[in-house]
């Protein structure tokens, strides 16, 4: 399974959904 | 696929997640449902054996218990210092159990539990197998 960062939540979601993958979602207070 | 929200860029994932705290990571299944949630931080060796856990319970909800077993076992094999692997003897146990009907399996954890991660709450729930 490749690793692929994508900052888009619906657009991830809507990848997963298709691929069947699961979702890490990675929620940090760090500034960008 | 791994996502990062940080607080200020992203903060309506964070409403939407319900996450009072960071660092959490959040493990959600294909078809969007959170299925595993890490709150605060941890060392790379845990982080790994919980997110394989999110996985794991994946496979597990979806009824594929060989992967989900499969999963499990790998954790206990690749962190088997992790407070992860304690879970992982559980639920590769209860995965096993639900996939051959064997109530063994279920002894066999407890078994397990009097050998290693003697004082965790996995060891406790799993100590009614005992006998």
């Amino acid at each position: 399974m490749g690793v692929e960062w994508n900052n888009d939540l619906d657009s991830a979601l809507l990848k997963a959904k298709q691929g069947g993958r699961a979702v890490l979602i990675d929620f940090s207070a760090s500034p960008a | 696929m791994p996502l990062e929200a940080k607080i200020k860029e992203h903060g309506a994932w964070f409403k939407r997640f319900d996450v009072p705290w960071t660092p959490t990571a959040m493990v959600l299944d294909s078809e969007g449902k959170e299925r595993y949630r890490i709150e605060g931080y941890l060392p790379r060796e845990e982080f790994f054996a919980q997110v394989k856990l999110g996985l794991a319970r994946i496979a597990f909800l979806g009824k594929r218990l060989e992967e989900a077993e499969a999963i499990y076992n790998d954790i206990v094999q690749h962190h088997p210092n992790s407070a992860g692997a304690a879970e992982a003897i559980y639920w590769r146990g209860v995965a096993r159990y639900k996939r051959t009907k064997d109530h063994t399996a279920l002894n066999a954890v407890a078994k397990e539990f009097a050998q290693h991660f003697q004082s965790s709450i996995w060891a406790e729930k799993a100590s009614i197998w005992a006998g």
